[in-house]
This record gives structure tokens, sequence and C-alpha cells, in this order.
């Protein structure tokens, strides 16, 4: 009873303080939300004109509610849209894409959790010279490789093909996966692996009973890192791949070029989403991961 | 037979020397402790008995095998880490198991060795839990159940009880001393706990920076120590170093708080050829209140007075510190007769359990 005629008192102070309070959450999530509205407008744009009617478009503008709505320009993206010459729509440029950006993603994931296994855990003399040197890649921009790349690519007879892109996309993401998956088993403790090679187990049998069980969190942000980066990936799309063997990033451009008709907005738009579901569902799933694996550095 | 020789170890990390000539051997059976402050290289050794270092020159021998290149695998050792090391994303009975089901152990005779193990250390009700959901004291248990289930030739402990809070220590120290008991096992054990490796060895080796200063029993380590590093790093409170001057063959004497000096006679005669300034070592129980009774009932003891700086008790005991020349030395009590502050007290110090050293070399005269 006595607590209650306590609670019942006016106390400035403590009211001040819910005030103040209150204001400073409200001033937070304003801005917060400002800047969501700011990022996400586009988007939603986007989608409107995916679903509304070419002439609507044309008649409104492009930026504006939908008066009508139908799924066709989907349809068009998706199956027939006619992208110079060919009427297949973006479907083949899709699974170019997937194509190269599933075994691109598992094989530099799968090298880099080896190279970061045995740059943090069986390190030789100049290992560190040479994690140093992987490093470099991280800052190497991608068109410093294109010569490169074009005269590997003629020698190997992979120019043109999806084969090619999965190479390149390996290897030039090696230096992400490496640093990610090593940065991430130095803070396992070495004494795990001593007692596993105490307790007879080998090179391999620790790698897969000891450090690729801890390795969900690193693994899942090295994918969700190396699958929205090859993805959306464009210059070596463009560069080393025309027409039909085009990833979806370069088939979109291309799309836009075409210049024969007057702009079809809406399958464009379709398109666009088409182009950009893949690595926005990955987020989805994975986004939570993502944010816990980056920021997660020890293993308790 | 010694189921561990160590032959003039050193290792070298560049130019770094961090063993400096190690020589070692345990008893089959035996419980050996390496001790010493941190970086005096004992965790080195170890892992060097282990094989997870390698040898810049000397010779280990696990029973009469020279196992310098061999594997840790085929060592036939078992190992228990200070931070456990158990395999976080494995249960506890998987992680008692990892080695046998690395070295291709039947099944059957992995969950007899499991049940054996486990009932050992009482562990029986944690098999299925994960390592992060047991307390500190359940993954020592966990720990050394994968050591034991090994059956190994040796067991090596690095600082296995730092981990654990201060009452959960003594316990544990008390299971592995009853353990080592029923099991055998020649061990050795590496601490920077004095405490631990007084009450656990059959043989202490004292290390400081990189070399092996007293290789001997509990109680010549304690009573005889080889030098004033050995002195001083065994027992708490610290020995007392008291220099004295040599004032005939069988009397030293000392400065006491008021500038003059006083004579101690020593129960035998000082060894010749030794310096005329020496170090006094006297381990503050040693020091007593002087009574008539006391000469009677030990007659090594000398007599001196000193004033009484601060009296701390502990309750079992009371520990004084008292004023000697220039340093104050420690006493330690019966809580009945302890001094008390500001008194000016007649000690006691038995001059037969006393130590001598030479300043100079600190070794034991």
């Amino acid at each position: 009873m006595a607590s209650i005629a306590l609670n019942d008192r006016y106390d400035p102070e403590a009211a001040a303080a819910r005030r103040r309070y209150f204001w400073s959450r409200f001033l937070v999530y304003a801005v917060l939300t400002f800047f969501a509205v700011i990022y996400l407008v586009p988007l939603l744009v986007v989608i409107f004109n995916s679903l509304r009617e070419q002439p609507e478009i044309a008649q409104n503008g492009l930026i504006s509610l939908p008066r009508s709505f139908r799924l066709d320009a989907w349809a068009d993206a998706w199956g027939s849209y006619c992208i110079s010459g060919t009427c297949e729509g973006m479907r083949r440029n899709f699974f170019n894409s997937l194509w190269m950006t599933v075994p691109a993603t598992i094989i530099s994931t799968v090298l880099g959790a080896i190279n970061g296994y045995i740059l943090s855990k069986w390190r030789f003399k100049g290992s560190e010279v040479l994690f140093n040197l992987m490093l470099l890649g991280v800052f190497m921009p991608g068109q410093i490789s294109l010569m490169p790349w074009a005269f590997l690519l003629g020698k190997l007879g992979l120019t043109n093909s999806t084969y090619g892109l999965v190479l390149i996309h390996v290897i030039q993401g090696i230096s992400f996966t490496t640093l990610f998956c090593r940065n991430f088993y130095v803070s396992i403790p070495d004494d795990l692996i001593k007692a596993a090679r105490i307790d007879g187990a080998g090179f391999w049998r620790i790698f897969r009973k000891i450090i690729l069980p801890l390795s969900p969190p690193i693994l899942i942000v090295t994918v969700i890192w190396q699958f929205t980066g090859i993805w959306n990936e464009y210059l070596f799309g463009v560069v080393f791949t025309s027409g039909q063997e085009q990833p979806i990033t370069a088939a979109l451009v291309a799309l836009t070029a075409g210049g024969t008709t007057a702009r079809a907005y809406d399958v464009m738009s379709a398109a666009v989403l088409i182009g950009a579901l893949p690595p926005l569902l990955i987020y989805l799933f994975g986004g939570k991961y993502f944010v816990r694996g980056l920021t997660q550095g020890a293993i308790k | 037979m010694s189921a561990l020789t160590i032959r003039n170890l050193h290792k070298r990390y560049g130019a770094v020397e961090v063993l400096t000539g190690i020589n070692l051997e345990a008893q089959t059976g035996e419980f050996v402790a390496l001790v010493g402050p941190s970086g005096c290289g004992k965790s080195t050794l170890l892992a060097m008995i282990a094989g997870l270092e390698t040898i810049t020159s000397g010779e280990i021998w696990i029973g009469d095998r020279l196992v310098n290149s061999v594997q840790p695998k085929d060592r036939d050792i078992a190992m228990v880490f200070q931070s456990y090391a158990l395999y976080p994303t494995m249960t506890v009975r998987e992680n008692i198991t990892f080695g046998m089901e690395s070295r291709g152990v039947p099944r059957a005779d992995q969950a007899e060795a499991v049940k054996r193990v486990a009932a050992l250390l009482q562990i029986e009700q944690l098999l299925k839990r994960k390592p992060g959901q047991l307390s500190g004291g359940q993954r020592q248990r966990v720990a050394m159940g994968r050591a034991l289930v090994r059956d190994p030739k040796l067991f090596l402990f690095d600082e296995p009880l730092s981990n654990l809070d201060a009452k959960l220590r003594v316990d544990m120290r008390t299971e592995i001393k009853k353990l080592h008991h029923r099991v055998g096992k020649t061990t050795v054990y590496v601490t920077h706990d004095q405490v631990e490796a007084m009450t656990l060895a059959s043989r202490i080796a004292v290390m400081n920076q990189g070399s092996v200063q007293q290789f001997d029993t509990p109680k010549s380590i304690y009573e005889r120590p080889a030098n004033m590093f050995v002195a001083g790093f065994m027992g708490s409170p610290a020995m007392n170093f008291i220099p004295a001057r040599l004032a005939g063959p069988a009397n030293i004497s000392v400065r006491t708080a008021n500038g003059s000096d006083a004579t101690l006679a020593l129960p035998t005669p000082v060894a010749a050829g030794a310096p005329d300034n020496l170090i006094l070592g006297v381990r503050p129980e040693h020091i007593y209140r002087f009574t008539t009774d006391l000469k009677s009932r030990k007659p090594a003891v000398a007599s001196l007075e000193a004033p009484v700086e601060l009296v701390e008790p502990t309750g079992a005991e009371t520990l004084a510190v008292l004023r000697l020349g220039d340093l104050e030395i420690t006493g330690r009590f019966e809580p009945d007769t302890a001094p008390t502050m500001g008194e000016m007290v007649t000690l006691g110090i038995d001059m037969s359990r006393a130590c001598l050293f030479d300043p100079t070399t600190k070794a034991l005269l």
C-alpha cells in the first residue's frame, strides 16, 4: 500500500527525465524514418512502374501512384521481351547469372575457409607475408586486372562463357573470403587444435570436426558477401561476354540501350526487379546472421 | 624405470633463449610439478614434452623411446589444458571419445571406456551436455576425463586449476591428488602456484629464466632451498632474507632496529671459505616469541629484540611485521602468543632451520 502511495506522488525530476527521454527517442526515430523513406522511395517507384501500364506511365509520368494494375510487364521481362534482336526476355541471362554466381560463391567460400584455416592455425614461415599479399587483392580495383584476365581467358578459351566468369570471380573473391575466414578462425583458441592433435586428429579431421562446426556465422557472412557481390558484378560480365552469354547485370544495360522503340518503362522496371531479387532474398533470409557474423569476434 | 627423461634441452626463438639446458627425469608413477613465475619456460617445456613445440637441441625420452621427432598423437601422452580446450560443438561424450574415434577404436570399446571414466570422475549425468552448459569445475572434470580415457604413458597438466575460483581450486586439487593415487600414472604438472606444487608433487622442479633451479622433493625444496630464488619463491609469506656478518666460526651478527648488532649463534660452524658477508634466510614460522621454555625445547634458538610495526591476524595465525635494521621481516605467530603493535618483542629464531646464502652467487652455503 505504501508503495502505491509513493508512486502516486508527483516527482517533477522524474517527469522531466521521462519527457527528455521521450523527445530524444522521438528525434532518433524521426531521423531514421526520414532516411529510410529517402532510401526506399526509388524502390517503391520501380515496383509501382513494374505494375503500371505503359500508356499510363507515359500519361502520368514516372513518379506517380499506380492507377492500373497488371503483371504483363513481369511476364514480358521474364520470357518474351526483345533485347537486341532476340525475344527471349531476361530468363536466359537470369540463369547465366545463377550458373555463374552459385558455383563461384561456393568454390571461393570453400577455398577461403581452407586458406583461413591454414593461415590462422597452421602458420609456417612466411605465412603472415603471404596473408598480407593476399590482402592486397581486397584493395585492388577490378579494372586493373581486366587486361590480364582478357589475356588469360583468351589462352584458356574461356571468353564469352560462364565458366570464364566463374573462374574470374573465384580468384577475385579469394582475398575477401580468406580475410573473413582467417580473422574469424584467429579467435578460435589454439588449444583446441593442440588438444585435437594430441587426440590423434590430422589436418583435415580437425578442419571437418572442429573448425567447420564452429564456422556457420562466418560462412554465412562470406556466402552473402560473395553472392551479392558476384551477382551484382557488371564490369567483367559486360567485357568478357556478349548477347546470350551475358549475366543479367550486363543484359539489363543492353535492355535500356536498345533504343529502337519507345522506352518500355514497365518492362524495364520488372526486369530490374527480377535482376535484384536473388540478392534481396539472400539478404532477407541471411541478413540477421550477416550482421551477427560481422560483429561476432570471439567464440565463448 | 624412468617414464620421462629430458637431457640438456634447449629452446630458442630466434635470438631469445627460452630454455637453457633442462635436465629432468620422472620415475614411473611419479608426480612431477614444474613450478616457477610466468615466463620461466615451464609451459614451453611441457609443450615440448607433448610435441607441440619443436626442440632446438637436446633429447626427450618417454619410457625408452626418443620422441624428439615423434608427432604428438604418437607420443602416448594425454594433456589437460589451462583453458580445458573442450571442443565447443561436441557433447561431453563426443569430447571424450574424439581421440578414440580418431584412432579408430571400436564403438563398443569406446562406450566401455567412457563408462569407466565417467564413473571415476562422476560425470555420468553430464555426458549429453555441451561444454557451454557446464560450470568451471565440471569442465575441468571433463577435460580430465578426456585425458584419462586414453590410458597414456604420461599425463601432462598445464595449469589446470588456474581458471577456477579459490574454493573450487582447493577441492579440485584434492581430487587430482586422489585421482593420481588411484590411477598411478606418471604425471607432469605445470603450475605457478607453489602451494599446488607442494601439495601434489612427489618431486618439484623449480624453474626460473629457462633453467631448473632445483629438482627435489617438496620437503627438501622447502627446507633446504638450493638458492635464494627457490627460497623466496616457495613458501608464503616468503622467507625473510637478512643481511648478516660472520662473527666467529659459529656466530653471525645482524643489525637490529636501534643500530646495534645482535649476535646469533649457529648450531654448526659455517663451512670454510664462506664469505664474511652472508644472507640469513629465515622462514616466518621459525620466528617465535622468546621464552626460557622455548629455549629448553629448541636449544638452537637465538634471541634478539625487534619492534613490532604491524600485526595481521588471519584467524589461524597472526603475521607480524618486525623491524630489523633497515628492513622489515615477517614473523608467523600463534594468535595467543602473538605480539601487539608497537611492542618491543624479544624474538627467538630457530637457527637450526635457518639457511645461509652467499650474497653474490645467491647459492645455499
